[in-house]
């Protein structure tokens, strides 16, 4: 056998880019699984379109920048970016709703600035805000909890929710099928105070919205095992839940008729924990030494909560995201860490 | 126990280390050629000292230090010099380099030695320069001159020694088996840097994955009264610290140990402290007490391409292939060859390159073992390069920057602390090769600087030419003004000047004379030319002085032949005439308001050929009628 010429180190853990990203995937299934109990197959039915349209527009532009299809796709990342923004989207929703927010995912956010590793935006919420701005409506028509759903309402069945997707059937009275989410309800209340509120909507919970807190903790329990897999570190996550701690106990006000909900409330509620353990996490758009990641995920705290409580939209977290991605590079700049010998110097 | 502190990074790599344990170091045979090169370590390379045919004596000195960084070479057993040519080296880039080829005649007769029981005998700059004749470089790897390392510095007082016996690499076990089996060596060596060095700290560093060895070294360390020999009370530990990866390398050593940190671009003397290896301690016992200079080492032959790996006393100079063969080499299964660990070694071009004093490990790996490295995908700045990186740098960035040749940015990002332990590359899941991108960028960033020192000395040559000729051109000025001076005063204006006053003679003067004033001025002309020719051809690197020289010249041949001279003035008014009629003739054809002049320039062209013709023509008729 000749003899290898190659460049020292010659040994290498053998993980690759393609097992974190499954390990990435495997970790959202709490998540997934919770949203599936609480607000039936739609979730499920998103995410099965939205892997087939984001494997086959990757390939689609991988063919046109004429790289190698099969080794790009078996990086996993166009799956996990597919998923993310599934999960994110209201269940039940439109093939083309998926299509329009995949191609913007994968071709707009990804693809165009040169694939893997360059996109300076996290992918899946470049999508959803395109989808978000475009077709307000479709994306804030979010379903209510299976157990609030009046009975006159059928819950739709696996094949029902892919015939939905699909527009192939009608979508089922859609005013008692979907209901002002939680953090619609605390946003628009200036007459009750919170707990009246909370006690007169059934759409809370016991800290939070009604099913949305336990799908954030399915998150967290996902965030959590990524977490011990090395997969990321703490900084980005916990900076960000803290920041949004911090910033709904400064305005929590008691619980009057004014306030923008308990710190508890906005942990569990909306996007939070999918947001901090799975959006915020994605290294290609975020800050790279530690203490830029504090700083990173900080900002997106602050800004999730300043969007949900004076904003115009039903969740923060991406628009947050977007805009500590454009930050990004400036973090970097002013967060560079002090290298081995440099500690010491005056 | 002492505290021991954590270094940033660092990482698990499989150890591999049992497989070369099973079985105590051996002395490898003795191969029918040693290849000894001269630059085996940091700095200038030896130079030899003998020639080809000469009969060398084991430990004979045949190649000596060239330079205040440098060591000798020694010949590592008796023979005869074969040859003194470049051969393959171990060397990343795979070069060839100047080699002292012995053949030996097995008989390994060792020149006169002087052993001597107790090393107080000699102060301590006798120890320095039997070290350093020793031809002792670190045998850790780095091979920097011990001896360098060890001169003290009033400035920089030393208050610790290190010992390093971590070797953090996998699969190597050479420190490893060292001290398992010279651990009274070790201990000697060690006092001997104790005498030199004078430490109040001496500190002893195992990882805790050789814990075998630590009764072993503390009996041995036991036996030594280190407070006489230093001279003062030296306070004498041996340290152990979890395993991890690159916990050998020395700054990385010194934080573990010591909770300091080497400043940037400074050395360990500079925060008080010095580290050797133990296999630097083991050579230095060897040259003080038994007058045996650096000629072998231990080298672990290991990896799965090898049927017996062990640890082999192995002379300088002998192939590597020699030395795998006794260890049962299959060759069809290696699948590259690693000087060194899997981290940091580099893979050998050729198969025949000797064992060096730096030379700790010959890893043949199968593939299965260190499979060939995928394709690199893309870096998703996950950042456990930044996790792993023992120096805290961010191993991202700096592979960003590199692909782009930012070298600002990379040198702002403090590249140059890089210890290319190469931790980024073995945890990146993208399999992009780090390292070599920042060694790359390293040279680049290298080959930039000797480019601006080069510009910087050009320009520094092209302003002082300046600055010759407007001193060249002032001094000319300066003298014809001094001249001119000197003739107002001299001459009245109606007095003629000497030289007017002759032409004027010789127009009246009978021909002979003019024929014997003529050749009179000849011969001082070639007189004079001889003489400025001379002094010129001394400095004609300077163009100025060599215009002036051409200008000399002519104005010599001139002086000797005053026809040429006539005859250059006609073709130079015959030149000017046809480049006016040109420019004429373009500028009528163009309406060229300049019309005039040209015709008035031309006019007087036409009368400078005919007066130049004339003189031209005068002077042929003179000397026609003076011969």
């Amino acid at each position: 056998m000749a003899l290898m010429r190659v460049t020292s180190p010659h040994t290498h853990n053998r993980q690759t880019t393609g097992q974190v990203m499954q390990l990435v995937l495997l970790a959202t299934l709490p998540g997934v699984l919770a949203l599936t109990f609480a607000f039936g197959w739609g979730t499920l039915i998103n995410i099965f379109l939205a892997v087939i349209f984001a494997i086959a527009l990757e390939a689609c532009a991988l063919k046109l920048r004429k790289r190698p299809i099969k080794f790009y796709l078996n990086d996993y990342t166009a799956i996990v970016t597919a998923v993310l923004l599934a999960i994110a989207l209201p269940p039940y929703s439109s093939w083309w709703v998926i299509l329009v927010g995949i191609f913007f995912s994968i071709i707009v956010a990804k693809q165009l600035y040169g694939g893997l590793g360059y996109n300076p935006f996290n992918p899946a919420m470049v999508g959803y805000v395109a989808l978000l701005i475009s077709f307000p409506v479709a994306m804030t028509a979010w379903p209510a909890p299976i157990h609030l759903t009046p009975d006159a309402v059928s819950i739709p069945n696996l094949f029902d929710a892919l015939l939905i997707a699909l527009t192939l059937v009608e979508r089922p009275m859609i005013d008692g099928f979907t209901m002002a989410t939680p953090l619609d309800l605390v946003r628009q209340n200036d007459s009750l105070l919170l707990n009246d509120l909370m006690n007169e909507y059934p759409q809370f919970g016991r800290w939070s919205g009604s099913g949305w807190e336990w799908a954030n903790l399915a998150f967290l329990a996902g965030g959590l095992f990524l977490l011990q897999r090395k997969i990321f570190t703490w900084h980005t996550p916990v900076s960000m839940l803290l920041a949004i701690v911090i910033m709904s106990a400064l305005f929590y006000d008691g619980g009057s008729s004014a306030s923008a909900g308990s710190p508890l409330f906005h942990l569990l509620g909306g996007a939070t924990m999918f947001g901090a353990w799975f959006i915020a996490t994605d290294p290609v758009s975020s800050a790279v030494s530690n203490k830029g990641r504090i700083i990173y995920g900080a900002g997106i705290g602050v800004l999730t909560f300043i969007i949900r409580k004076w904003g115009n939209y039903p969740d923060a977290v991406a628009f947050a995201v977007l805009l500590m991605n454009f930050s990004a590079p400036l973090i970097d700049h002013y967060t560079q860490t002090k290298p081995y010998g440099h500690n010491n110097s005056k | 126990m002492r505290k021991i502190w954590d270094i940033h990074g660092g990482i698990h790599p499989n150890e591999n280390k049992t497989q070369s344990l099973s079985e105590p170091i051996l002395p490898s045979a003795i191969p029918p050629y040693l290849y000894v090169p001269l630059s085996q370590h940091i700095g200038a390379a030896a130079k030899p000292i003998v020639q080809v045919g000469d009969k060398v004596l084991k430990g004979q000195t045949i190649a000596s230090a060239n330079a205040a960084v440098s060591v000798p070479v020694h010949a590592p057993s008796s023979g005869t010099v074969f040859a003194i040519e470049n051969k393959t080296v171990p060397h990343p880039s795979g070069i060839d380099d100047l080699c002292i080829v012995i053949e030996t005649d097995g008989l390994d007769q060792w020149r006169e030695r002087k052993a001597v029981q107790d090393f107080n005998l000699f102060n301590d700059d006798e120890l320095l320069s039997i070290i350093r004749n020793a031809g002792i470089a670190g045998m850790g790897g780095a091979g920097f001159p011990a001896a360098i390392k060890l001169k003290s510095s009033d400035s920089k007082p030393i208050d610790t020694l290190i010992m390093n016996g971590t070797e953090c690499e996998p699969y190597i076990t050479a420190d490893h088996s060292l001290m398992l089996e010279q651990a009274n060596d070790i201990a000697t060596g060690l006092a001997i840097l104790a005498k030199i060095i004078k430490p109040k700290t001496i500190l002893f560093g195992i990882e805790d994955n050789k814990l075998d060895v630590v009764s072993g070294i503390e009996a041995a360390l036991n036996r030594i009264d280190f407070s006489a020999h230093s001279g003062c009370t030296t306070d004498v530990r041996v340290v152990t610290f979890p395993t991890k990866y690159p916990s050998g390398g020395e700054k990385q050593l010194i934080e573990i140990l010591t909770g300091k940190q080497v400043p940037s671009r400074g050395l360990p003397a500079d925060i008080g402290i010095v580290c050797h290896n133990i296999g630097t301690a083991v050579a230095i016992k060897e040259a003080v007490c038994l007058d045996q200079p650096l000629i072998s080492r231990i080298t672990t032959v290991t990896g799965e391409a090898v049927n017996r790996p062990r640890n082999y006393h192995v002379l300088i100079g002998t192939p590597v292939s020699f030395l795998l063969e006794q260890s049962q080499y299959q060759a069809d299964l290696n699948n590259r060859l690693i000087m060194g660990g899997p981290m940091m070694g580099f893979a050998l071009a050729d198969i025949s390159a000797p064992i060096i004093k730096t030379s700790n490990c010959i890893l043949a790996p199968t593939e299965a073992e260190l499979p060939t490295p995928p394709p690199a995908q893309a870096c998703i700045r996950c950042g456990m390069c930044a996790e792993a990186c023992p120096a805290s740098l961010l191993p991202q960035q700096l592979y960003w920057f590199s692909q782009g040749k930012e070298l600002e940015k990379l040198e702002q990002h403090n590249i140059a602390d890089c210890i290319e332990c190469g931790a980024c590359s073995y945890v990146c899941p993208s399999n992009i090769p780090l390292v070599q991108y920042y060694r790359a960028s390293k040279t680049d960033i290298k080959q930039r600087e000797i480019d601006h020192h080069n510009a910087e000395l050009a320009k520094r040559r092209f302003d002082a030419r300046q600055d010759r000729l407007i001193r060249l051109e002032q001094e000319k000025n300066a003298a014809k003004q001094a001249r001119q001076a000197a003739r107002k005063k001299t001459s009245p204006p109606n007095e003629k000047l000497p030289t007017a006053s002759a032409s004027a003679a010789n127009a009246d003067a009978p021909a002979t004379t003019v024929k014997a004033e003529h050749d009179a001025t000849v011969k001082a002309a070639i007189e004079r030319t001889k003489i400025k020719k001379a002094t010129l051809s001394a400095a004609t690197d300077d163009p100025v002085a060599r215009a002036q020289a051409k200008r000399e010249a002519q104005l010599a041949q001139d002086q000797s032949d005053p026809e040429a001279k006539l005859r250059r003035a006609l073709e130079s008014a015959q030149q000017r005439l046809e480049k006016l009629q040109v420019k004429l003739a373009a500028a009528k054809d163009s309406d060229d308001p300049n019309v005039n002049i040209l015709e008035a320039g031309l006019e007087k062209a036409q009368s400078k050929l005919l007066s130049s013709q004339q003189a031209l023509d005068d002077y042929k008729n003179a000397s026609l009628s003076n011969d």
